[in-house]
Formats: structure tokens, sequence, C-alpha cells
């Protein structure tokens, strides 16, 4: 790096910097699409659309859609659930998986 | 929830909602179960608080073995009790036998935020139907009135 005798480059890449997140802000804003720049269809949050209020540990049918495989909780940019709802969905899980109802890591 | 504002009595409980979940071992007996949960409300009921329902959500295969138990049998306490009945009562369940996992959850603070957002969908529904309401009312009252005063003139 101290080698740097063309300056194009590190003139260049500041001008880059700026449309780099430009770009990614511009359908992140939307809908998130997690690192690509072109625009993927807005995810809506399943939880807002039906009016679910209340998030219980205890209904595992709902739960297990946000829980992916291996037992890991499946993160928001995928799912498409708002943030108040990935929170009372999070804790819900962990209260699941202390009560037995959830695994806390599943197959091998 | 009328805690200190309350007289006659009662010293100042604030009375909360709680959900306890337990899983008792599988190889118990119906009738040792319902002991045990009878002991269980009895412990409430003497310490002041109220059981609102209880279910037996019956046998069901754990998620991950606990105590070397594949399954359990889940149950399901209600009640309105104080913190320190809680207290007195998650400590009869770690110290009995059968039970091996207990969860206790503080619903009351749900409870007010699910019933705020009922109360605010209820007015939502009121208005969107009282209009229709004041419409239908309305021509219904003016039509007799105007079909009377064409009548008279």
């Amino acid at each position: 790096m101290a080698d740097e005798t063309t300056t194009t480059p590190r003139s260049e890449a500041p001008a880059g910097r700026p449309s780099g997140p430009g770009g990614r802000s511009g359908p992140g804003g939307p809908g998130g699409p997690g690192g690509r720049k072109f625009f993927r269809r807005k995810k809506v949050c399943k939880f807002c659309t039906e009016k679910i209020d209340a998030i219980s540990y205890r209904d595992v049918r709902l739960l297990q859609g946000f829980v992916a495989e291996r037992g890991k909780i499946v993160p928001r940019r995928l799912t498409g659930v708002c943030t108040t709802h990935q929170r009372r969905l999070s804790r819900a899980i962990k209260q699941a998986r202390n009560i037995a109802l959830l695994p806390f890591a599943a197959r091998y | 929830m009328a805690g200190p504002e309350c007289p006659e009595g009662r010293e100042a409980t604030m009375q909360r909602l709680y959900e306890v979940m337990f899983i008792v071992r599988p190889d118990v007996a119906d009738e040792d179960l319902d002991k045990l949960i009878a002991g269980l409300e009895q412990t409430v009921s003497n310490g002041g608080g109220t059981v609102n329902s209880t279910e037996k959500m019956g046998r069901r295969k754990l998620a991950y073995v606990v105590r070397k138990f594949g399954e359990g049998n889940y149950i399901l306490l209600n009640l309105s009790a104080d913190g320190s009945l809680i207290a007195e009562l998650e400590r009869r369940l770690r110290v009995s036998e059968p039970v091996i996992k207990f969860i206790t959850v503080r619903m009351d603070e749900e409870e007010k935020r699910l019933a705020k957002v009922r109360a605010i969908r209820a007015t939502r529904k009121k208005l969107s139907a009282m209009p229709a309401e004041s419409a239908e009312a309305a021509p219904a009252q003016p039509a007799p009135a105007e079909t009377a005063t064409q009548a008279s003139a």
C-alpha cells in the first residue's frame, strides 16, 4: 500500500464507493434483497398482513415456518418480517426452545 | 391491578397474569399427575392467587432429550398471582421429581397491549359502521319528509 504510485485508482475508488452504497440502498430501502443490485419483489410481513397480534411460544406450527432446518432462526431479510414482529418472534422461538417445543440445534 | 389504592384487607398485592408451562415425565400415572396438579393449584390458592385455567396438553415428543426422556406430558397453568407466589411455585416445581422442565411467562403486559389493539380496532370498525348507519337514517328521514311536504304542497 505504501508503493501506490498511481493515484488514479485511489481517485476512482472514492468516486466508486458512493455509487456502491447508493446502488445497494436503493433496492435495500424498499425490500432488502440481501446484496443484489436489482429489485427483488417486496416481501411483506406475514404478521402485519394477516393481523396476527400475539406470537405465542405455544403455536409451534407458526414458529416452525421461521426456523431453518438446523433449528436456527431465519433472518428477517429472508422472511420479510418487520422488525417488531421479528423481535417478538425471536423471543417466542427462544421460549419454545427452552420448553423443548423447538430444538436448539437439529440434525447433525 | 388496583394495588395500593384498594383498601380493606388486601395488602397492596399486584395480581399479575402468568402462564406456567411444565413438562412431567411420561412414566407417571394419571392419578399421580392429577394429584400433582391439585397440589400446585392448592399452593397458588393458599398464597392468595387464583388459577384461571389448567390445560393438559397431552403427551408430546420433546425436541431434545431432557433427563433421558424423549417424551413428556405438557401441562399449562394460567394464573393470576403475586410475584412472590410465583417464586414459591417455581421452587416447588424445581423440587418436585416428576417435573422435568418448566417455564413461567408473564402475560399481563401482553394482555394490556392486546386489549389496546383490540380497542383501537373496535373503534375503527365503529367509525366505518357509523356513517353507513347515519347515511341510511338521513335519507330515510328527509325522504318521507320531502314526500310529505310535496304531498302537502
